[in-house]
């Protein structure tokens, strides 16, 4: 909010300051700041920074098969290979049969990846937002569903990939449900589905969760002055509830479709590791590191690191999702202005608390 | 419960329907109607968390029954899952082990840089910001390569210790993942104190590191609590960094070990004892999130519900 950064500001410099009076930017609260930040920097430097710069060194390797002409034994080891890996993206003869036909298997996988995102996310957008509708009309109760909104999150995402192996099985309840006999788990054009409905269960009810907190910050006043000016109740939904809620709803879809694109245990847990139908980016990749190809699954993770900064520049750009900014959701004033403001109270951000296990 | 999965699967058309607005006809049919969408919400979330609870609950040799209550009902699965073979209780204990230093040190270490996001002005905060939001977005995978070869002295790294099927070897890529969550928690938080209670407070004669430890730590106290059990169900529920690192079945978490109980009885998937580890592995969570899901709520949308 506007408002508190500009209380913030002046008050720090007495609130947090030395012995001496200093002013917010004077060198010492700066070194105290890098001082307490410092931990932290440590952790993603080490934790993150290097092995980041490791896996691009990496990708640019490749295993000595080729034996040792004097020993014939297959050397260890590996050596420089410059783009070979990234350019076997495009030469591999490694062709797979998936869901949108026959390619090569990564391309299989960068497809899987994409399309489980975009129907996912779709579905789960559209669920979400449904459910937060719901929920903010209840008068009572609404404690009630949020308790039963947060068992899907809370369950580990590979037992909710076990539970709808169970569910989806030949023999299952599904099937029973359906009166069908759909082999769900046999990596048919099926499994896709089965991965987009668990996947949904699990995360549509956070979506939903966190439009109700974008739609209670619109007051209520709004929504009577439309009535009085005769708005339709599509009208009120298209014109105030859908750009009102918007800030809330791009950040929290921008962290669930980061989230589905490095999806890795659905697939694993509920289809299975090798069934090309639904191989998404992050299990090819873990596959070729099992298969100790170190060189490739760093040039796959690589390209999959790239995309979802990719995807999440286009949305920061082209959808103005405002990340680390200032649109906070707070019960009172939300004006679309608010966002100009960059220095970072970094609350509408958290939504990736919830969307990044 | 039969009549209660059919409406299940029309709850998807019968959610987007309900959602649309409506106009007044009535305030009863309003009620009514928000009613039954919640309700409608509910089955939906609960239905197949009951399927599970239900499958762990019959017999062992049951375990594709699609009866809706179990029939007879057995704790046979339950008693399975802790037999020797699948070393369940071991795993339970790494689990919480692995979670809760990752909980503890997060905190301690994400405590600090919030404080200073929150309440110190210094050029390049707008940087450190986006490095830890950055961080964040990091799909698992590519950490997975370099950590693999790191841990297990590959090639470049002899001079490393070896961390395959070690504790470190888990907490410290979790560290990674749960700081960034931690710090933008806390600093919302943070910044939701007034900053007039450290001027108080130092006016009294403290130092800003006691008005820090003595009145911004125990008010945040709701907020630090939140995102120890945030980042801690976050840690819990890891599967790709503890399936690649924690190999030896004696060091394995809960969650890989779950995935593995397939291969270890001969080629059934033992669904009934998935399921009743599945259980055991989410119900101290789900009695957690309930009770705390007010604060949950609030701190996975920031203060943004109150």
């Amino acid at each position: 909010m506007a408002t508190a950064t500009a209380v913030s500001k002046p008050s720090t410099a007495t609130g947090d300051g030395h012995k001496r009076k200093k002013n917010a930017f004077s060198d010492g609260q700066g070194r105290l700041a890098w001082m307490l930040l410092a931990p932290t920097l440590l952790v993603i430097f080490v934790m993150a920074g290097i092995p980041v710069v490791m896996s691009i060194r990496e990708s640019f390797f490749a295993n000595d098969n080729a034996p040792d002409p004097t020993t014939g034994l297959i050397k260890q080891g590996e050596s420089f290979v410059g783009i070979k890996n990234f350019a076997q993206i495009f030469t591999s003869t490694d062709v797979v049969q998936g869901n949108w036909g026959t390619m090569n298997r990564f391309w299989n996988a960068f497809l899987n990846t994409s399309m489980i995102t975009i129907v996912c996310v779709v579905i789960e957008t559209v669920l979400g937002v449904a459910m937060a509708l719901i929920m903010s009309k209840a008068f009572r109760g609404r404690g009630f569903v949020r308790a039963g909104i947060l068992v899907p999150w809370a369950i580990p995402t590979i037992v909710s990939a076990l539970m709808w192996k169970l569910i989806f099985d030949a023999n299952g309840v599904m099937n029973k449900i359906l009166g069908q006999q759909i082999l769900w788990l046999s990596d048919t054009f099926s499994s896709f589905w089965a991965i987009v409905i668990a996947d949904s269960w699990k995360t549509a009810p956070f979506i939903g969760l966190l439009t109700l907190a974008g739609l209670q910050t619109i007051p209520a006043e709004v929504y009577e002055a439309a009535k009085v000016d005769g708005a339709s109740a599509i009208q009120q939904f298209t014109q105030i509830t859908l750009p009102m809620v918007k800030p809330t709803l791009v950040v929290a879809v921008l962290f669930r479709t980061l989230d589905t694109l490095r999806m890795f245990d659905l697939p694993y847990g509920m289809i299975g590791p090798g069934k090309y139908r639904v191989e998404t980016l992050s299990v090819f990749a873990y596959q070729e590191t099992q298969a100790t190809r170190f060189g490739s699954a760093a040039a796959y993770s690589m390209v999959l690191f790239i995309y979802v900064l990719l995807v999440a520049y286009l949305f920061v750009r082209v959808l103005g999702a405002d990340v680390i900014g200032e649109k906070a959701p707070k019960k009172k004033k939300v004006k679309k202005n608010d966002r100009n403001d960059t220095q970072a109270a970094p609350v509408s951000g958290i939504e990736l608390a919830g969307g990044a296990h | 419960m039969a009549a209660g999965v059919v409406e299940h699967h029309l709850s998807q058309a019968e959610v987007a329907q309900l959602a649309k607005p409506r106009r007044p006809l009535g305030a009863k049919i309003g009620v009514v109607a928000s009613y039954v969408g919640m309700a409608l919400i509910v089955i939906y979330c609960i239905l197949p968390f009951y399927w599970m609870i239900v499958s762990s609950l019959r017999l062992p040799s049951m375990g594709l029954s699609t009866s809706f209550l179990p029939d007879p009902p057995s704790i046979e699965n339950f008693k399975g899952v802790f037999s020797g073979q699948n070393n369940f209780g071991r795993s339970l204990i790494n689990s919480v082990i692995i979670s809760g230093a990752t909980t503890i040190i997060t905190l301690l270490v994400g405590m600090v840089a919030a404080y200073a996001l929150a309440r110190l002005q210094f050029k390049g905060k707008g940087g450190v910001l986006w490095i830890i939001m950055a961080c964040s977005m990091f799909p698992q995978i590519t950490l997975i390569v370099p950590l693999l070869k790191m841990f297990s002295q590959t090639d470049p790294f002899e001079w490393f210790p070896y961390w395959i099927n070690t504790y470190q070897g888990v907490i410290l890529p979790y560290l990674a993942f749960g700081l960034p969550l931690a710090v933008w928690n806390l600093t919302a938080f943070f910044r939701q104190l007034p900053v007039e209670l450290e001027h108080a407070a130092m006016v009294d004669g403290c130092t800003p590191g006691q008005a820090f430890r003595k009145v911004i730590v125990p008010l945040a106290a709701p907020g630090v609590f939140t995102t120890a059990i945030i980042v801690f169900i976050g840690a819990w529920n890891e599967f790709l960094i503890a399936l690649t690192f924690l190999q030896d079945a004696n060091m394995q978490t809960a969650t890989v070990a779950i995935s593995k109980f397939t291969g270890t009885t001969g080629f059934d998937t033992p669904y009934g004892t998935i399921m009743a580890a599945g259980v055991i592995v989410t119900v101290p969570l789900l009695a957690a999130v309930l009770i705390f899901q007010r604060r949950i709520v609030a701190g996975l949308t920031a203060g943004g519900v109150k």
